[in-house]
């Protein structure tokens, strides 16, 4: 963003903590896999990540592997044109039929809820799920909708001039971490 | 930083960036218009107007999809219900459209530059869907993204146009966007088609005139209509010598590589430039193109109403 900064305030999950964390999340989820009916759709592009690792684990577990796909929201934004730049459309690919299955939504930080919104709103164009849960690595609250998840990593509190930003390897990060950062104003 | 688009008036002067964004975007909306529901909530709100003011069934099909994919509302305007046919200017017409509040205005229209004075002269985003002899960009859009779709990569892709060079839209929006895009293009017609100053696009663009030299060995084989309205008048005497000398039939095709692709903007005249063998052969992407359109024409739809409605 033009004219800001964002200066690191504090450190909430190291990659260690990630792990284990990523692990409780896949205990939690486990009831819901074990039927084999469910499948995993992530929220580009943090949550697609989340939701590719998640899968894995599954099978790491010896439960059945869901299929995985990827949800990009910005064509289901409310706020599409509210932003200084135009907003990048990334890939969306549910390559399987989700009409009756168990969809268990990922993303990596629930903060509005309007990105769980729109997210809601695409996934019904792709069919009618028997149900839809939601799978958040970090809960930051300050909800502008009513949307909670049904399995959280951790849950914090921030004030809206932080941003909570999931570093993973996946994206070109040296070191795996969960970081608030303030936006200062120059 | 992503692209932003005020109007589409050609793809002359539309940088490298720009085009490959409208690429890239299209590519999302093809996969819009596979799923179950081919629709998207994204332009909610937005009028689109379709200015039709010289006959059109294909182009406005496509674009009248492409915006209702997009949720916009759509209002047909064409040349045989509308007051111009009445006498009434261009500019009246349009002032007169301006009261409904449209966002985005699409034009045909039979004299070239129509697009341009329409842009200057009216609040809404303007989209040449044709302009005379001049461009028609949207075309030479989704011929490029099938092109990029089929072959991988516009750069070094050596690219025959075969037909009425000298009078065609779809050529010149393809010659900009093309060696715009690194693009090697061969352009083929009897010399009555053929128009001067080709040498304005540089070392990227080559002429002939006869068509065996520039298909030969070429990836991609792009045929164009033939108007017969010209036949026997300056052009060409007849469409049987047309066929026979300019006409891509299989023997011809042999001489492009092995798995070149063969395009066609439509409306065909089977048996005049190209023969059924070829427009319903194994190579023909023709009908792709106009799936692509509808993808191509979402994608310039949405960076267009994205930019007006920014900061909104």
């Amino acid at each position: 963003m033009p004219g800001r900064t964002l200066v690191e305030k504090r450190i909430i999950m190291d990659a260690a903590t990630l792990d284990a964390t990523l692990d409780r999340m896949v205990a939690g989820l486990a009831p819901l896999v074990a039927d084999g009916k469910a499948c995993l759709v992530g929220i580009q592009t943090g949550g697609a990540h989340l939701a590719r690792r998640l899968q894995e684990r599954f099978g790491v577990r010896g439960l059945p592997t869901p299929p995985l796909g990827v949800l990009d929201i910005t064509l289901y934004r409310d706020d599409t044109f509210l932003g200084l730049q135009q907003p990048v459309v990334r890939h969306t690919d549910v390559p399987f039929e989700i009409s009756g299955l168990d969809v268990i939504l990922v993303d990596d930080v629930l903060y509005t809820g309007r990105t769980i919104r729109a997210a809601l709103d695409a996934l019904v164009d792709f069919g009618r799920p028997h149900l839809i849960r939601l799978a958040v690595l970090v809960d930051r609250g300050l909800r502008e909708y009513p949307i909670q998840a049904d399995v959280v990593g951790a849950t914090i509190s921030t004030v809206a001039c932080e941003t909570v930003q999931v570093e993973l390897t996946e994206m070109g990060c040296a070191t795996e971490r969960v970081v608030i950062y303030e936006r200062e104003s120059r | 930083m992503t692209t932003r688009m005020n109007h589409l008036l050609g793809l002359e002067g539309v940088s490298r960036e720009q085009i490959q964004t409208i690429l890239d975007l299209g590519r999302e909306f093809k996969a819009v218009g596979q799923r179950r529901i081919k629709k998207v909530p994204t332009l909610r709100g937005i009028t689109v107007v379709l200015m039709f003011i010289e006959p059109s069934t294909r182009t406005r099909m496509s674009f009248e999809v492409a915006a209702k994919r997009l949720s916009a509302d759509t209002l047909a305007f064409t040349a045989s219900t509308s007051a111009l046919s009445k006498g009434e200017t261009l500019l009246d017409t349009t002032q007169n459209i301006m009261a409904m509040k449209p966002d985005v205005i699409v034009l045909r229209h039979a004299f070239s530059g129509a697009p341009q004075f329409l842009a200057r002269n009216v609040d809404a985003a303007v989209v040449n869907a044709g302009d005379g002899q001049h461009e028609h960009p949207t075309q030479a859009l989704l011929d490029m993204f099938t092109m990029q779709e089929k072959k991988g990569s516009l750069e070094g892709l050596e690219v025959a146009i075969v037909g009425d060079i000298r009078h065609s839209r779809v050529a010149l929006s393809n010659l900009w966007g093309l060696t715009t895009m690194g693009a090697k293009v061969r352009v083929a017609g009897p010399r009555t088609m053929l128009p001067p100053h080709l040498d304005r696009f540089g070392a990227g663009v080559r002429v002939f005139d006869r068509i065996e030299p520039a298909i030969e060995g070429a990836d991609v084989v792009m045929m164009l209509r033939i108007q017969k309205e010209r036949m026997g008048k300056d052009l060409f005497p007849s469409d049987r010598e047309y066929a026979r000398f300019f006409g891509l039939d299989t023997a011809k095709l042999a001489l492009a590589k092995p798995d070149a692709i063969v395009m066609h903007p439509g409306p065909m005249n089977r048996g005049v430039e190209i023969t059924p063998e070829v427009a319903d052969g194994g190579r023909s992407v023709i009908l792709e193109q106009v799936e692509n359109g509808v993808a191509v024409r979402m994608a310039v739809l949405y960076l267009l109403s994205a930019h007006l409605l920014e900061g909104a």
